[in-house]
Formats: structure tokens, sequence, C-alpha cells
């Protein structure tokens, strides 16, 4: 347990130290945000669906989430380069406790970088539809960033240089937010596209957001609840499988 | 302490390393010394329960490490030939973190990291970032660190790469004391023949991958009929220069260094 402890604070010390990175990692988020919140908000608004700032915020929140924790992942690729992760992998600690601390940590730098973009979306006008609902929505924040913090690590442990990280960015970071009903609703979809969406992990993290923050559902919270539980324990097992064989 | 038989490790075609055998007893000083790409720290992987071998056996302590992975781990430090400090954190975090990933008692930690600290003369920056070190204070607490967890061996790849006299000097020096006060066994790659020859009880000369010949210095001079190390270290291995290809991780390094500059 205190390898677990002491890798997530090794985590959470790089974040608060790198105060460039912090302000830096909040940009895109804020982008689309206004870029888009306002400016699609008008159209939105004239097919009856309400103010978009109110849907899309916990998308955005959930996508500033995704980008954190899947990238804080893959920095495991810096310690591979920097040796750092040669000290880890020669240390009697289960393979899987290596795993789940870094998990942790990433996942709870994620969770911080996406209520900091709560608050920018409160400063933007968006109101949760329930205050007293705000606390479950940070434990679905925090199952989100544990789901695909894991999944970056595990696939950081794969990775051997930077060009398999812009295969990753592009492949399959960009599309799990794009088909993840971050910004548009899951409705009336082409028969395709629904069945796609379905696949992807971020759209039940996104739908729980959504219908704690803004109260509009698609499926049940418990649903959201159950499959995201078992994502993120599947991505772990298989993060720590994978850290078990890695050689140098 | 340490049992090498018939050891080979092959990379699909290329064989880095073939049918290694030696023997390093308890609290002895042992040295691999070789040309670039001979195998040196090829074999300290597959000592370090990084690298799995090809065939062959080896026994740490008693133990085999492709299957007793965990408590070989608990028995050896070691100091890696590139840097494994984390940066981003301060002397005494990076020891602290060590301390805790080793399960050393909370009781000892303090203590034990304080001394090491003290006596390799890092004390008075441990509370500074690594990254603002000189490669000869990283190399300090690497070592430091290794002995933090009171192993019964001492793993040391090339520790004095790119170090000035003064450094080297003084960290043999520390070693040494260190074998003597806490009977580590030191397994050590270096290709600086003075070092070998100045703190090495024994030395294998390692060559392609196979060993050419072992023994004290004294022996191995002896038997090359030659008057200093460098010349029996010569005689056994030619003087034909070796060329490494450079890695993905080595070229990456280079993009990284470019990128920490910039910021």
């Amino acid at each position: 347990m205190s390898a677990i402890y002491i890798l997530w604070l090794r985590e959470l010390k790089r974040y608060i130290r790198s105060k460039a990175q912090i302000v830096a990692s909040l940009g895109q988020p804020v982008l689309y945000l206004l870029a888009l919140g306002f400016g699609f908000g008008p159209v939105f608004q004239k097919a009856g669906n309400g103010s978009y700032l109110q849907f899309m915020a916990p998308g955005v929140i959930s996508m500033t989430i995704l980008f954190s924790s899947v990238f804080s992942g893959i920095a495991m690729l810096w310690d591979r380069q920097f040796g750092f992760l040669k000290e880890t992998l020669v240390a009697p600690v289960p393979r899987i406790e290596i795993m789940i601390g870094r998990t942790l940590g990433g996942a709870t730098v994620a969770v911080i970088q996406g209520t900091l973009i709560l608050a920018v979306c409160l400063i933007a006008g968006f109101r949760p539809a329930h205050w007293s609902l705000v606390p479950l929505g940070f434990l679905f924040m925090m199952l989100i960033a544990i789901v695909f913090a894991a999944l970056g690590t595990a696939l950081g442990s794969i990775l051997q240089d930077m060009q398999g990280f812009q295969l990753v960015m592009n492949f399959m970071v960009l599309p799990i937010f794009f088909l993840s009903g971050a910004l548009y609703p899951l409705s009336n979809l082409p028969r395709a596209m629904m069945v796609i969406t379905r696949i992807d992990p971020l759209t039940y993290g996104v739908d729980a957001l959504r219908n704690i923050l803004s109260g509009i559902p698609t499926f049940a919270l418990t649903t959201d609840l159950a499959l995201l539980c078992g994502i993120a324990a599947i991505f772990l097992l298989l993060g720590g499988y994978l850290f078990s064989r890695i050689q140098l | 302490m340490i049992q090498v038989e018939n050891l080979v490790k092959k990379f699909g075609e290329l064989s880095a390393v073939k049918d290694v055998s030696f023997n390093v007893a308890k609290g002895e000083i042992f040295a691999f010394l070789g040309p670039n790409g001979a195998g040196k720290t090829t074999t300290i992987k597959m000592l370090t329960t990084l690298l799995k071998p090809t065939s062959g056996k080896i026994t740490l302590d008693g133990l085999d490490p492709s299957h007793e992975k965990h408590a070989v781990r608990q028995r050896f430090g070691i100091v890696f030939q590139d840097p494994s400090l984390d940066s981003e954190q301060t002397a005494y975090e990076n020891m602290e973190l060590h301390a805790v990933l080793y399960k050393v008692p909370r009781k000892v930690r303090s203590e034990r990291i304080d001394q090491l600290l003290k006596l390799f003369e890092l004390w008075d920056r441990r509370n500074d970032y690594v990254k603002t070190f000189s490669g000869g204070m990283k190399r300090r607490l690497e070592i430091a660190r290794a002995f933090l967890h009171t192993p019964k061996i001492l793993f040391l790849d090339e520790p004095t790469l790119g170090l000035d006299p003064q450094t080297r000097n003084q960290l043999w020096t520390h070693v040494k004391r260190l074998n003597e006060s806490e009977q580590v066994t030191v397994f050590l790659t270096t290709h600086y023949m003075d070092e070998a020859e100045r703190v090495a009880h024994r030395i294998a000369i390692i060559d392609h991958g196979g060993i050419v010949a072992q023994g004290t210095s004294q022996e191995l001079k002896q038997k090359t009929k030659s008057d200093s190390l460098e010349g029996a270290f010569l005689a056994l291995t030619g003087d034909t220069i070796r060329d490494e290809t450079a890695t993905s991780n080595d070229q990456l390094r280079q993009v990284a260094k470019m990128w920490s500059t910039r910021r």
C-alpha cells in the first residue's frame, strides 16, 4: 500500500510543480467551451434543445479529464527515457501496485484539472441542475479519470517512443472524445454512429456527468456506474500484466 | 553470492551474451571489464530481473532472478549506466521514495537517509531538485540510494562514466568503505583499468559476449605477460574499436533534451 501512496504522491508533486503545464493544459478546453459553447449556442437553441452551454459543459469537463489522464499515463515515456522507470522496475513491489499508484496519481491530477474547468464553466454561466448532486459528479469524474489514466499507463508501458504517442493521440484519444457525445446529443444518430458511440467508454462518463450536472440523461446512472467500474478494473489488470512484461 | 552458469542472451540473430559462467563470493568486489558492446550491461540486466535470459542459470543469494523476482529484488541495489533519478524531485524526496518502495522501516528510514546523504556529501543540497545537480552529484545520490535498503549485493554499471578524477576517487573510497563495513558484495562494470585494478578483488574480462579471462589483476597480468592491466586487457581483447548503434531510447533522449532546454 505504501508503494501505491508514494507513487501517487509523486504524480501529484510533479503536477503542482509545473505551473506552466497547468495553465497550458487548460487552454484547449476553455477554447472549446467558449468557441463552441457560444458559437453553436444559437443553433442549438433554435433546434429546441435549450442552452448549449448547459448541455456541453459536462462534455468539456469530461474532455479535460480524458486528455489529462491519458497524457499522464503516457508521460511514462519520459520516465522510460530519463531512466526513472528502471528504478521502479527493480523495486520489490508487485507490478499491479506500481500500475495502481501511477494510475491513481494521474487520475487525481485529471480530476483537479476537471474541477478547474468546472469553475471556468461556472464563470461562463453554467449552472448545475442540483447543487446537492455535485459531490456525486466528482465520483464520476474520478471514475472517468481512473479508466483513462489506466488506459494511458497501460499504453505507456508498450510504447517505445514519441511516434507512438502521435498514433495514440490521433487514432485513440481524439476518436474517443469526438465519438462520446461530449459535443452532441446521442439521440437520432445514424445507425453506425450509434453503435460506435456505445462502444466508447467515455460515452458513459459524459452521460453520467450530464445526467448529474445538467439533468439530461440518456442511460441509467447505475448502467454508467457499472460499466465504468468494470472497464476501470479491466484496464488496471491489463496494465499490471503489461508492466510485468516490460523488459529493458 | 552470485553464481552464473552458461548464461546466454540472444536478441533475434544477435548473441549479446554467449555462454558466460562466473562466481562471486560473499563480500567480494568483482569487476566486469570489457569494451563497448561486450555484453556487460546485458549481463547486469539479466542478473537484476530486467531481462529474461535465453538460456543458462543464475543464482543470486540462492534465488533465481527469473522466477523469484520479488525476493531477488529485495536483495540487491543497483546503479544503472544511465541516470535513473526523478529529476523533478529533491534529493531527499528521491531517497524517501526509494525507502518506501523497498519498505525500509519508518524508524530507521530518516536516520539512514541522513547518514548516507552526509556520507556522500549531499546533505547541504538535500532540498534541491535533482535537475539542478551536476553529473557527479547525481551519481553520488544514486549510489547513496542504492545503499539505502542495506542490500546484500550492489550492482554498479559503469558508475564513473563521465566523472572527473576527484569524484571517481571519492566514489570508490565510499564504495570500498561500505563494502567493508556492511559486507556488501559488489559487482561492477567499467572500462577504466585503474579503477578495476584498485577496487576489485577479482576481474573478468568480457569481449564479444564471452568471458575471455578471469582472475585477480595480478593473475591476468602474469597470464598475458604484461606489466599493466591495460596491457593485459589489450592483449586479450585486441585493439579494434567497437561501434554501438544508437537505440530508439538514445534518440528520444536527445529529443527530450532539446525540449527541456527550450522550456
